[in-house]
């Protein structure tokens, strides 16, 4: 078989397997994919209850864009975040899942954790494309930013297929990856600037003694310049800052690579371990 | 003869874990993963199935058929050695394996399809063949869990069966399904042959292995311990197992045009009694009852006896006892008389067929269908399969 030929395949199953994944997301449900855009908005809400009306946040203005509005600020992050988490999730069962699969046919297993990433852009696409509906409803010109914002998914699922073939496969020998991943997905939703502003973090605390640079222990973690990156982009329609852009790419860029190392070593063995 | 599928000194290990679960907590607390034992389910095998033959991979089970399969289809990555497959491979392990239920027969032949290696364009092109040969064509836009477990295996196949491979690795998947449909797969199968393709079958039905593969592969704990023509391995292999009795069960398979059909087969102890216990040197009677729901012309009824090893034992057959009516219609019974059953004590299948008088036209076949048991009586022997219904004389003997 030639190598284009091989890619062809590759995408066709790739392209399959995630129609499989988005049929089967909301098949039996009642309002079916209206849920995928009900979420978020429910999230939003309740966040912005709790937020905005029990704790009193301040809303952060737009810079240059003017807007004030604690909801959108809010999704700004959240959409993201909802992908990455999402995602995470899904690609560290996405090998277990299909453990029949992998036991009774060959193919290039790293398929099956795109393909469960790629079904969760889809719904981030349709959510992406309805807060731009409303951040222009809501006088935010954000058109001209949306290439810039496809970019940024680009960068950001980069890192995610990359953590994600990690997961998945070592999901494969351990099962408690699953149960990690979802407390350590709780601590870094906290640890990344969604539900309060950057500016909320100290710049240095005394910590026994000690005088700590949080804030830039803060920003080492990628998904701060990450959301910042979405958040500057649509909410305050400005250029992210070139520095913060470079580094998301490093960790993409590096994530993706180490995560086809580990998941080429680990992917011998996956059918007699499942 | 230029080789399709090159396998040398292919070793494979398994780990064998004490735990069941893999948990990090166990590997945590020993410091290391859970530990294991090893397990070599093949050692160092070399071997060569020449292109355009069908192969035959047989042994008993846990002897580690299964592995050299999935080897070759490359869902287990051998530890040492190397195996090099020239051209495109389908493996039938499972049918339908990568189905999803919620989806329609349309959509899961795309999903299927692409899985086993067919890209959209051939799979256009090749659509409406795999929904004709599996019949399918009113249920295209059912989902497949609405299917009848004989439509999704038949789907499965049909897919599988497309992807035009060079090199067709089969797992005893032509077990499964209806009659009619078990037909189908044999034409397939032997056009596959006809076209000079190049097949490997793991069965436990030795009997096909001896009509469908040109060559037999015979593997014992890991390692070959035999190749050659089928029927000189075939033969090797029986005297073995025959020796260590292994239980491999009936397949049940069944096939046949269906103008006559086989319904059931009795056994009749001495007392004429329906039994399914008799014993060694009693009289026995096999009453195969059949209806012919269509005039059969010249047929010829036959009964195969197995033991559970898989040997053949007998094929009484009407035709060779010279009974050919012209013709026989609607419901009735033959009577296989045996005025000393010469079977040693053991499990045994029964197999009964209808058939035209060339034997080329099956009405029914039912294979290893029906069993029964054997106990200890006079002539009191153990080993083998039959007794010769011998006596031991001599004077050393007498005292
Ligand atoms: N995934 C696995 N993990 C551990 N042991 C296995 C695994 N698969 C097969 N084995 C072992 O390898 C040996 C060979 O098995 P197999 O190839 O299935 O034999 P066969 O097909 O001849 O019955 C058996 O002892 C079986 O228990």
């Amino acid at each position: 078989m030639t190598a284009l030929a091989t890619y062809a395949h590759v995408r066709d199953l790739a392209v399959n397997l995630t129609l499989r994944e988005l049929k089967g997301k909301y098949k039996r449900s009642v309002l079916g994919w209206s849920w995928s855009l009900l979420n978020p908005l429910a999230t939003a809400l309740i966040f912005t209850m709790v937020f905005k009306v029990f704790f009193q946040a301040q809303t952060p203005p737009g810079q240059p864009s003017g807007l004030s509005n604690f909801p959108l600020w809010l999704l700004c992050g959240l959409l993201p975040w909802n992908y990455l988490a999402n995602s995470l999730n899904g690609a560290t069962e996405s090998l277990v899942a299909n453990g029949n699969l992998i036991k009774k046919v060959y193919f290039p297993r790293q398929v099956l954790v795109l393909a469960n990433v790629a079904s969760w852009m889809v719904p981030l696409l349709i959510e992406v494309g309805v807060l731009a509906a409303l951040l222009l409803a809501f006088g935010n010109f954000v058109l001209p930013w949306l290439p810039m914002v496809l970019v940024l998914i680009l960068l950001q699922s980069g890192f995610v297929v990359g953590i994600g073939l990690v997961l998945g496969a070592a999901n494969v020998y351990f099962r408690d990856v699953k149960h990690l991943i979802g407390i350590l997905l709780q601590a870094f939703f906290y640890a990344t600037p969604i539900v309060y502003p950057l500016s909320l973090v100290p710049e240095r605390v005394e910590l026994l003694g000690l005088d700590v640079a949080v804030r830039s222990l803060y920003q080492l973690n990628p998904m701060v310049p990450m959301v910042e990156a979405y958040r500057d982009v649509l909410y305050d329609l400005r250029f992210p800052p070139v520095g913060d852009l470079a580094y998301v790419a490093a960790w993409g860029a590096g994530c993706l690579a180490v995560g086809l190392l580990v998941f080429s070593r680990l992917e011998p063995r996956l059918a007699e371990e499942l | 003869m230029t080789s399709a599928v090159s396998v040398e000194g292919v070793s494979k290990r398994f780990r064998l874990y004490h735990e069941r679960n893999q948990s990090l907590k166990a590997s945590l607390v020993r410091g290391r993963r859970a530990r294991y034992e090893e397990l070599w389910a093949l050692r160092d095998v070399t071997l060569e199935v020449r292109e355009g033959t069908t192969l035959g991979l047989i042994g008993r089970n846990g002897s580690g058929k299964s592995t050299l399969l999935k080897a070759m289809a490359r869902i287990l990555r051998p530890d040492e050695g190397k195996i090099t497959v020239a051209g495109r491979l389908s493996a039938l392990l499972e049918l339908g394996a990568g189905f999803h239920p919620e989806l329609s027969g349309r959509e899961n032949i795309f999903l299927n399809g692409s899985i086993l290696g067919l890209g959209r364009r051939e799979l256009k092109r090749k659509f409406d063949d795999i929904v004709a040969f599996a019949g399918v064509e009113p249920f295209l836009d059912t989902p497949v869990k609405d299917y009848s477990s004989g439509m999704y295996v038949r789907l499965g196949f049909s897919v599988a069966i497309n992807v035009d491979p060079a090199v067709l690795l089969v797992d005893e998947v032509l077990a499964v399904g209806d009659e009619s449909f078990q037909r189908k797969c044999k034409e397939k199968f032997a056009d596959l042959q006809a076209e000079g393709r190049t097949v490997v079958i793991v069965s436990h039905d030795l009997d096909a292995v001896r009509d469908l593969c040109h060559d037999a592969a015979l593997l014992e704990g890991g390692r070959l311990a035999r190749t050659g023509a089928v029927g000189e391995v075939v033969d090797h292999y029986l005297g073995r197992v025959h020796l260590d009795r292994v239980d491999e069960g009936g397949l049940g398979a069944r096939w046949g045009t269906g103008e006559g059909r086989v319904e059931r087969v009795e056994v009749l102890d001495a007392t004429g009694d329906v039994a399914t216990v008799v014993r060694t040197g009693e009289p026995v009677v096999f009453r195969l009852h059949f209806h012919a729901s269509e005039p059969m012309a010249r047929p010829v009824f036959s009964l195969g006896v197995y033991s559970v090893e898989g040997i053949h034992v007998s094929e009484p057959t009407t035709r060779d006892a010279g009974l050919v009516p012209d013709k026989v219609e609607g419901r009735g019974h033959v009577d296989l008389r045996v005025d000393r059953l010469l079977l040693v004590p053991g499990t045994y299948d029964l197999s009964a067929s209808l058939t035209d008088h060339t034997g080329a036209h099956p009405y029914d076949v039912r294979h290893r269908a029906f069993r029964f048991e054997v106990v200890p009586g006079t002539p009191f022997e153990r080993q083998g399969v039959v007794s010769l219904g011998g006596r031991w004389e001599g004077e050393a003997l007498e005292s």
